[in-house]
């Protein structure tokens, strides 16, 4: 099986694993509880808490652990938008948000906040005088994704937050995409809140961070018990912590060593890919992209026959956001791209990582074009 | 994706029956989905007043390849008026099936052999 989804999810590194196994197995306790057995896991949190603050560079007292990018982006929202709403009610955010971010904000029009949606170029760059003008005296928050996940297009970050810190409005940055892969300092780039997910750079599933600045007021969205100074209540995913933590470290030390490798591997698949079909087009910033990713429009072809393709080839590839899979509706990033519909269809992504192998890429080099050639002949255009 | 489809889907996708284009046919149905932009193509050949063959040709998704496949195995033999009465249900239900979202894959082969037929009608001046 070769694996090129890397941007929907990771395989969890082993040394995660490992480190992971003693808190699902031995250390069990309660970390709010006051006897011995709580004090392993509650040192471990503080563990993971260390290791990703110095992955972001920020204190290890300004993150928040939560269930993922998902709760992340609906607290930064909701925390922002409910604490200052006597400021203001106005958000900002791009038009190619992922729907953990495009969901809460439209709920947040439903209960009459205003929301504007931010256009992006042809590389799905936002706009930054579109934003400029949008700021006014309503507005609370920006939030706009560091890196996006479906074509890899990286955001001029800090540009948007000089722009928010003239207007002293909040600035969110969904670094999902982003986090293990490109070195973030949230206190030289301007970062008010940040959101990390583990599964993306090699930790488990159903664990992440909001980092929210010190000088941030946020109001708590999941409530409950005294847990993280009541920021967010519920017990702690001691174990996924953990292992997040672990990732946090390994990211550190060794993906700064993966990436050159990695993006070799991307660029020869898409050199190999141009070279050997016609009619293909690169989507999203040819310089200012993820190093992993590579989201090609194929003409003539529909993208979901091809990805069946290449599942029979054990070929796991995708068509953009793992949530869009089994919608007829075009990505909407490649749409606000100003990429037609048909292209929008005609698009697959692959992502790569750590453990990809050269092999890997001349395996999908060598099934592609057959494919592309099989269904561009079933095509009565 | 392949675990969202039935296997008589994934088979038709796999091994599609009368896929391509047919030289001088009696009727050719165009059709292109308003929902996703999907093209579906049947063509007909027609020997008195039965569907002695049938072929396509899809640009688009899995279901739609299935369907239109299945299209043309369940028209085959059939009489111009039995083809007509054969609606999407009918290969949805001959495929065992297709997800919510997918429905609309189905009507493409449907609009496609009453297209075809339409047209064969036409250019052969038959009443409609
Ligand atoms: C950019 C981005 N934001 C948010 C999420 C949601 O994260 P999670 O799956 O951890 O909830 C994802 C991935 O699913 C993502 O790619
Ligand atoms: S024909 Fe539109 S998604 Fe299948």
């Amino acid at each position: 099986m070769i694996y090129l989804d890397y941007n929907a999810t990771t395989p969890l590194d082993g040394r995660v694993l490992d480190k992971m196994m003693p808190y699902l197995r031995d250390y069990y306790g309660n970390p709010s509880a006051i006897y011995k057995i709580a004090k392993k896991p509650k040192e471990a949190i503080a563990w993971a808490c260390d290791n990703i603050a110095e992955l972001i560079s920020s204190s290890p007292a300004e993150l928040i652990f939560t269930s993922g990018g998902t709760e992340s982006n609906n607290t930064a929202l909701f925390g922002v938008a409910f604490s200052h709403k006597d400021k203001g009610k106005h958000i900002i955010i791009s038009k190619i948000e992922h729907s953990a971010i495009l969901e809460p904000a439209k709920f947040l029009e439903e209960l009459g906040f205003k929301v504007t949606y931010i256009d992006v170029d042809n590389y799905g760059v936002i706009e930054l005088n579109r934003l400029r003008d949008s700021i006014c005296e309503d507005t609370v928050l920006v939030s706009v994704m560091y890196a996006n996940n479906e074509v890899g297009t990286v955001q001029p970050i800090k540009e948007i937050s000089d722009i928010c810190r003239q207007h002293g409005v909040y600035f969110h940055v969904d670094a999902v995409a982003a986090v293990g892969k490109l070195d973030i300092n949230v206190k030289e780039l301007g970062i008010d809140l940040l959101s990390i997910s583990a599964h993306k750079f090699y930790g488990p599933k159903g664990v992440g961070v909001l980092y929210v600045g010190e000088a941030v007021a946020l109001s708590s969205f999941i409530r409950g018990g005294h847990q993280q100074d009541g920021r967010r209540a519920g017990t702690e995913n001691v174990a996924g912590i953990v292992g997040l933590g672990q990732a946090a470290k390994i990211a550190l030390e060794e993906s700064a060593r993966d990436s050159k490798r990695i993006v070799g591997l991307r660029d020869k698949l898409e050199e190999g890919i141009k070279k050997k079909i016609s009619d293909v087009k690169v989507n999203g910033h040819p310089l200012k992209r993820l190093y992993n990713t590579c989201n090609i429009y194929i003409n003539h072809v529909e993208s979901e026959s091809v990805l069946m393709n290449l599942d029979l080839e054990e070929i796991c590839a995708s068509a953009g956001s793992a949530c869009a899979t089994g919608n007829t509706n075009p990505s909407h990033v490649l749409l606000a791209m100003g990429i037609s519909s048909v292209a929008a269809r005609g698009s697959i992504r692959f992502s790569l990582g750590k453990f990809t192998k050269d092999q890997d890429i001349d395996r999908v080099l060598d099934v592609l074009p057959g494919i592309v050639k099989k269904l561009r002949q079933m095509s009565p255009l | 994706m392949s675990n969202t489809y039935t296997d008589q889907v994934l088979e038709h996708f796999k091994n599609p029956r009368n896929l391509g284009k047919m030289q001088d046919p009696d009727g050719v149905g165009k059709i292109g989905s308003p929902e996703c932009g999907d093209v579906v193509w049947v063509y007909i050949k027609v020997v008195d007043n039965v569907i002695v063959d049938c072929k396509f040709q899809t640009l688009g998704c899995a279901a739609a390849i299935a369907s239109s496949s299945m299209l043309t195995e369940i028209v085959k033999g059939k009489t111009i008026e039995e083809a007509l009465a054969v609606t999407n249900n009918d290969v949805v239900k001959e495929l065992g099936g297709l997800p919510n979202k997918k429905m609309h894959c189905s009507l493409l082969a449907e609009d496609g052999i009453k297209e075809a037929i339409k047209d064969y009608r036409i250019r052969h001046n038959k009443n409609m």
